[in-house]
C-alpha cells in the first residue's frame, strides 16, 4: 500500500464530508427524541413509529413503490429491446440518429421531460394519476436501462446466438435461451437502476400526477415547506437504507459474475 | 476397426464420375463480398451426397465464408447455392437440416456440457426418455462421460472443441459442416476422432464438409479434397489425386513437401519431356499427359520420397544428378537429405530409416547421388 500524502488526507477528508456529512445528520437526527430537528435530545426510534402510524405517508409510500416496481419493469423491457435492435441491426438508414435519439433523454433537463409529457397526457385526454407516472417514468428510465445493457451487448458473442439459430431456435427462443440468460446481470442492473431513479423522482412526477397520486418524494417536499420534521428525516433515512441496498446488490451482482467467471478460469486452466 | 484405405475407398466411392449422379450441394457461380473485398470469388462447386468433402488452405481464403453461406448466416453477393437441389436463398438457418460446429466452438456458457448437447435435440421436442440416452451416446463418443455437469468455462480447450463436436452430431443432420473440428485435440485423440467421424459417417451416410489446416487430417478422412486460395478453388480431386497429381505448383506445394525444378521443355516423344534445369546439366525425363511446346516454361514437382539417394553412381537410371548432402532431417521413420546440387538448387530427397542409426552410411557434406525415374514427378506449367 502507498503511504497517502497530508494533501491527498485532506482532500479526500474534505470530499466525502462534503458529500455525507449532510446525510449523516439527517440520519442522526432521525433518531433525535425532541421534536425540535437541531436540537439533540438523546436516542430514540419513537419517530419512526410516529411513521408508521401515518396515513398519509404510508399511502404514499405505496403508490411510489407501485410505480417504481411497473415502470421499472416495463423500463427494462423497453430498454433492452431497444438496445438489442441498436447493438445487432447492423447498419441501417439513421442509425446514428436513433442511438442518439436515445441517449438524449438522459441529459434533458427533467423539467422540459416532465412539462413534455404532461403537455401529451393533456393533449391525449389521459387523467393524470398513477398511470401517468408509470409512463413517464418508463420514459426517462429506459434510457438508462439501454445504456447499461447495450454496454454488455457489445461484448456478447454473436456466434452463441447463430449456433442457436443452426440448432433449431427460431430468433425470439434464440434470444429468450441464450441472449437473455447470459446478459441477464446487466437487465438486472438496469431494472434495480430504474427502479431507484422511479423511487426518488420529484420533478416529472410533480408534473404528471393528479391529487390521488402523489408519490413520496412529493409528499416530503410538500410537507418539508411547512417544516423538518423528525418523521420526515426517519423517512429519509429508510429511502437511503433502500436505495443503498438497490446500489450495492446491483454492483454485488456484477462483480460477483466476474470473480465466479475468473474463478471458473483458473479451475479449467488446472485441469488443463 | 477396419477401414478401407483412401485408395480402394476411391474407387468404390466416386458419384462425381457419375453424370446421372445429383449433388447434394451446388455453388453456382458464387460470389460474396463484405464491402469491397472479396472473400469468395465466382465459385462453382458440387458436393455429392455420403462425400467427406475436406476444405483446405491457408489462412483468410474462405473457408469459413463458405460454411457460413451453407448455414445460412451470411447471404451470397451473387450467384446460388442449391441444397438438394432447392435454391437455399431464403431458407432461414433454423429451418436447414445443416448442423455446423462453429471454429470458435461457440458453446452456451450458461448451460452444462450436457444441456450444451441436449440443446438442439430439445429444440425438436427430441422424445424425453430417448435424450437422455442419445445425449449418453453424445458424451460417450467424445470421451465427456465425466464432464457432462460441467459448465464449458470449467474444462479445458480440446473438450471444449469435443463439446462442440458432439452438439453438432447429437440432431444426426443431413449435412454436417465442421469447421476445424479436431484442432485442438492430441495427435492421438484426434486421429481416434477421426476414425470415429468416418464411422458415423459409414454409419449415417451424413455428408460431411469439414475446414481443416491439417493436410495428413484431410487425406485421412476426406472423400475429397479441395484446395483453396484467395476465394477460389484451386483444385478438387481424391486425396490420392491431390498428392499425386496436383495441377499447380500451388497445390503442389500445399499438400505435403516437394522439389520444385524450374526449367523449359522439349519434346521427348509420345507423352515424354526433356526438362533443360541448368546450364551443364543433363536435361531431366519426364513423362507428362499434358502437352508443352518446345522451349515452353515449366515445373516439375517431384515428391521426396520418390527420389532415392545413394553412395555410389547408380547404374542405369532415367534421371541421376550428384550433389553434396547439406543437411539431413531425422524424423525417426524417415530421414530428409537435404542434397545441394552444383547449381546450388537444392533437393530434398527422403528414406525410410530402415537400418539402426549407426549403420547408415550417408553423412553431411558427402557426396552423393540422386535419382528417380520419368514417371516419378508431374510437368506443371505453373
Ligand atoms: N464479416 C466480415 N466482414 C469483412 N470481412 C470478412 C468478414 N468475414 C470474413 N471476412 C474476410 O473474408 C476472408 C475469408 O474469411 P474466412 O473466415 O472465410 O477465412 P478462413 O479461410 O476460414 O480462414 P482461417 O483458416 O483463418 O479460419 C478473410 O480475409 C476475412 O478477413
Ligand atoms: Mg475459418
Amino acid at each position: 500500500m502507498k503511504r497517502l500524502s497530508t494533501f491527498n488526507v485532506t482532500s479526500l477528508t474534505f470530499g466525502f464530508a462534503f458529500l455525507y456529512l449532510p446525510m449523516l445528520l439527517l440520519v442522526i437526527y432521525s433518531f433525535n427524541s425532541s421534536r425540535l430537528v437541531t436540537v439533540w435530545a438523546g436516542f430514540s426510534t419513537q419517530w419512526y413509529g410516529e411513521l408508521l402510524r401515518d396515513e398519509a405517508f404510508l399511502s404514499a409510500a405505496w403508490i411510489t413503490i407501485k410505480v417504481a416496481v411497473m415502470s421499472s419493469t416495463l423500463a427494462t423491457i423497453l430498454g433492452t429491446m431497444a438496445a438489442y435492435v441498436l447493438v445487432n441491426s447492423g447498419k441501417f438508414f439513421g442509425r446514428t440518429l436513433f442511438s442518439g435519439m436515445i441517449y438524449a433523454p438522459l441529459v434533458m433537463p427533467e423539467v422540459i421531460t416532465g412539462l413534455s409529457l404532461l403537455l401529451l397526457f393533456i393533449g391525449i385526454g389521459l387523467d393524470r394519476g398513477i398511470l401517468t407516472i408509470v409512463l413517464a417514468h418508463t420514459t426517462f428510465a429506459m434510457c438508462f436501462v439501454s445504456v447499461v445493457v447495450s454496454s454488455r451487448l457489445v461484448s456478447f458473442d454473436r456466434s452463441l446466438e447463430e449456433a442457436a439459430l443452426d440448432l433449431g431456435c427460431t430468433r425470439f427462443d434464440a434470444f429468450r435461451l441464450v441472449t437473455l440468460p447470459i446478459i441477464a446481470p446487466a437487465v438486472i442492473s438496469g431494472w434495480l437502476l430504474a427502479f431507484t431513479l422511479s423511487l426518488d423522482d420529484l420533478v416529472i412526477a410533480s408534473f404528471v400526477s393528479g391529487p390521488s397520486s402523489t408519490t413520496l418524494p412529493i409528499k416530503i417536499w410538500s410537507s418539508v415547506r411547512l417544516g423538518v420534521t423528525p418523521e420526515i428525516n426517519a423517512l429519509s433515512t429508510l429511502m437511503i437504507g433502500i436505495v443503498t441496498i438497490g446500489v450495492i446488490t446491483a454492483s454485488l451482482i456484477s462483480k460477483r459474475s466476474a470473480v465466479r467467471a475468473q474463478k471458473d478460469a483458473q479451475a479449467a486452466e488446472r485441469s488443463a | 476397426m477396419a477401414k478401407p484405405k483412401p485408395d480402394t475407398w476411391d474407387n468404390q466411392f466416386a458419384p462425381w464420375d457419375n453424370p446421372n449422379e445429383k449433388p447434394l450441394i451446388r455453388f453456382k457461380d458464387v460470389t460474396k463480398r463484405f464491402g469491397d473485398f472479396v472473400a469468395i470469388d465466382s465459385l462453382s462447386q458440387d458436393i455429392y451426397e455420403k462425400e467427406f468433402f475436406a476444405l483446405l488452405g491457408p489462412s483468410g481464403c474462405g473457408k469459413t465464408t463458405m460454411m457460413r453461406m451453407l448455414a445460412g448466416f451470411e447471404n451470397v453477393s451473387s450467384g446460388s447455392i442449391e441444397l438438394a437441389g432447392q435454391d437455399i436463398a431464403n431458407v432461414p438457418p433454423n429451418k436447414r437440416a445443416v448442423n455446423m460446429m462453429f471454429q470458435s466452438y461457440a458453446l452456451f456458457p450458461h448451460l452444462s456440457v450436457y444441456e450444451n448437447i441436449a440443446f438442439g435435440l430439445r429444440r425438436d421436442k427430441f422424445p424425453k426418455d430417448k435424450l437422455d440416452a442419445r445425449v449418453a451416446e453424445m458424451l460417450k463418443l467424445t470421451r465427456l462421460e465425466k464432464f457432462g455437469r460441467r459448465k464449458p468455462h470449467q474444462i479445458s480447450g480440446g473438450q471444449r472443441q469435443r463439446v462442440a463436436l458432439a452438439r453438432s452430431l447429437a440432431k444426426g443432420p443431413k449435412l454436417l459442416l465442421l469447421d476445424e473440428p479436431l484442432g485442438a485435440l492430441d495427435k492421438k485423440l484426434r486421429q481416434e476422432t477421426q476414425f470415429e467421424l468416418m464411422d458415423i459417417q459409414e454409419t449415417t451416410g451424413t455428408t460431411f464438409v469439414i475446414v481443416t489446416h491439417d493436410q495428413e487430417e484431410a487425406m485421412t478422412v476426406a472423400s475429397r479434397v479441395a484446395v483453396m486460395d484467395e476465394g477460389r478453388i484451386i483444385q478438387v480431386a481424391t486425396p490420392g489425386g491431390i498428392y499425386e497429381a496436383p495441377n499447380s505448383v500451388y497445390v503442389a506445394d500445399f499438400i505435403g513437401d516437394v522439389n520444385i525444378i524450374k526449367g523449359t521443355a522439349k519434346p521427348a516423344g509420345p507423352d515424354q519431356y526433356f526438362v533443360d534445369w541448368g546450364v551443364n546439366q543433363a536435361p531431366i525425363l519426364a513423362t507428362s499427359d499434358r502437352p508443352f511446346t518446345d522451349g515452353q516454361e515449366c515445373h516439375l514437382a517431384i515428391r521426396p520420397e520418390k527420389i532415392s539417394i545413394t553412395k555410389a553412381k547408380p547404374d542405369e537410371a532415367e534421371n541421376a544428378v550428384q550433389g553434396k548432402v547439406l543437411d539431413i532431417a531425422y524424423l525417426g521413420n524417415l530421414s530428409t537429405y537435404h542434397v545441394e546440387l552444383p547449381g546450388g538448387q537444392i533437393i530434398k530427397a527422403q528414406t525410410a530409416n530402415t537400418r539402426r542409426l549407426s549403420r547408415r552410411d550417408i553423412t553431411w557434406e558427402d557426396p552423393v547421388w540422386i535419382r528417380w525415374n520419368a514417371t516419378a514427378g508431374v510437368l506443371l506449367e505453373r
